[in-house]
């Protein structure tokens, strides 16, 4: 068996309600959600919207209508940038930003967007102050990411929303790496729109993921077309969530999504993140004692996901990646991971780093298994 | 008969679930046509003593209605 330890990009593997759920639904309902008004496709929403339903649980959302779906992370934030900001306004993003964020910002200052990328410290934390000096009276939007898929580090989003309310400015929070583990609390942390992606900590399949738009807020959808609803009318309804959500969703995924929250609700985060914070631990002890070595990140297991960034001296990331499937069966990640912002800040542009991420289903001895492959491939091949 | 109509067929569910969890009985039925000028989709037939126990209930849930109880013949 391998062991899989890049639950970042994609957790592996699902919950077996999250199996069985897809399948049901595609043997023996199948129907277009939203449309008509037959039997078949009021299955098919009535799953959507219990969907919809646990989300709404999960992040503390009162209305689960205004959760729109969408392929992904990087659908969402696309939304959220796109279908709001005008020329003239000013966004403000971090130095620890994944692609998802940082290129659709950085292609909006083309577009007359004025945008500051507020640096972060070795670790990859923000300090609230520095956010705090680099808003400007035309500051329309704070975009973070909740915690960073390079360094695991958790951004303190509470302190970042309140003085983005205080201000009136939109608060927007990529969750890709946080959703399903830490606490997301959207009116507590003074959150109006919300990204995250569902193969990840959340549990469900590739192609899955939404939107999160506080009540007051209007995006411009990024495509119209047919929702099921206001049928008469050639202008796209502005109703959430049929506004943003045109054309046939991915139905079966929604409904592995929800099947992945439930198991998640079922276990509760605090058992969740309780455990992979041990299998944390154990990575960063063990890591730290072979030579050469750096590993990236908090010290502190508080303030930071289950996201274990490692480098080696005259060892190139990839290479210890490809030893570690070839010879181990071990599963990992090198390279820049889509945040090259990230890598500037933590110093380790270009090579970047070799990454390991546990999940729910990782166990104890299979990270006693990957530590001593570590160790043996730095051993024998480091220069 | 008396009913409720919603913008689209997500409204209408989560409608229904709500009230149901109220204790008004509540079925989902096409549009009537009298009414489809609207829009199409699903309303919620109910009886008319509940209808105004009901329009509270939704506004208060953030449910927006497009006929907040209608009588159709």
């Amino acid at each position: 068996m391998k062991i899989y330890l890049d639950n970042a990009a994609t957790s592996w593997p699902k919950p077996e309600a999250v199996y069985t759920a897809m399948d049901c639904f595609q043997r023996n309902i199948g129907a277009n959600p939203g449309r008509g008004v037959t039997q078949s496709s009021l299955a098919s929403s009535a799953l959507v919207l219990e969907t919809r339903e646990l989300l709404a649980e999960l992040f503390h959302i009162n209305d689960p209508l205004r959760i729109a779906f969408t392929l992904n992370v990087t659908e969402a934030l696309n939304l959220a940038l796109k279908g709001i900001l005008l020329p003239g306004d000013h966004l403000i993003i971090s130095g620890m930003e994944h692609a998802a964020l940082a290129r659709p910002a950085f292609a909006l200052r083309k577009q007359g967007i004025e945008l500051a990328v507020v640096p972060c410290d070795a670790e990859g934390l923000l300090d609230v102050r520095d956010l705090a000096k680099a808003i400007r009276p035309n500051t329309k939007m704070v975009g973070l990411l909740h915690a960073s898929n390079v360094t695991g580090t958790i951004q303190p989003i509470a302190e970042v929303g309140k003085l983005c309310r205080e201000k009136e400015i939109l608060f927007l929070v990529d969750s890709a790496q946080s959703a399903g583990v830490l606490p997301i609390d959207v009116n507590r942390q003074c959150i109006d729109i919300l990204a995250f992606t569902g193969h990840k900590g959340l549990l469900g399949p590739q192609g899955t993921g939404g939107i999160y738009v506080r009540p007051g807020i209007a995006i411009r959808p990024l495509k119209e077309g047919g929702t099921g609803s206001w049928a008469r009318n050639m202008e796209q309804p502005d109703i959430m969530p049929d506004c943003l959500e045109s054309g046939t969703l991915n139905t079966p995924g929604i409904i592995g999504l929800g099947a992945g929250v439930r198991f998640i609700l079922a276990q509760g985060l605090e058992r969740i993140r309780l455990h992979e914070q041990q299998l944390t631990a154990l990575l960063w002890h063990n890591l730290k004692k072979i030579p050469g070595m750096t590993v990236y990140g908090p010290s502190d297991l508080n303030g930071r996901t289950a996201v274990v960034s490692f480098a080696v001296d005259n060892m190139d990331p990839n290479q210890i990646s490809s030893f570690l499937e070839m010879d181990y069966r071990v599963v990992t990640r090198a390279g820049l991971h889509c945040a090259p912002l990230a890598h500037q800040t933590i110093g380790t542009l270009p090579g970047g780093t070799c990454r390991l991420s546990p999940g729910f289903f990782t166990g104890g001895r299979e990270i006693d298994v990957v530590i001593q492959a570590i160790e043996e491939i730095t051993r024998k091949y480091r220069r | 008969m008396w009913v409720i109509t919603f913008l689209s067929v997500f409204h209408a569910l989560r409608a229904e679930k709500i009230l149901q969890k109220q204790g008004i009985d509540v079925k989902l039925i096409p549009i009537p046509r009298q009414l489809s000028g609207s829009c199409e989709g699903l309303a919620a037939q109910l009886a008319a003593d509940d209808v105004k126990r009901a329009v509270t209930i939704l506004t208060a849930n953030r449910i927006e209605m497009v006929r907040q109880g209608v009588e159709v013949k």
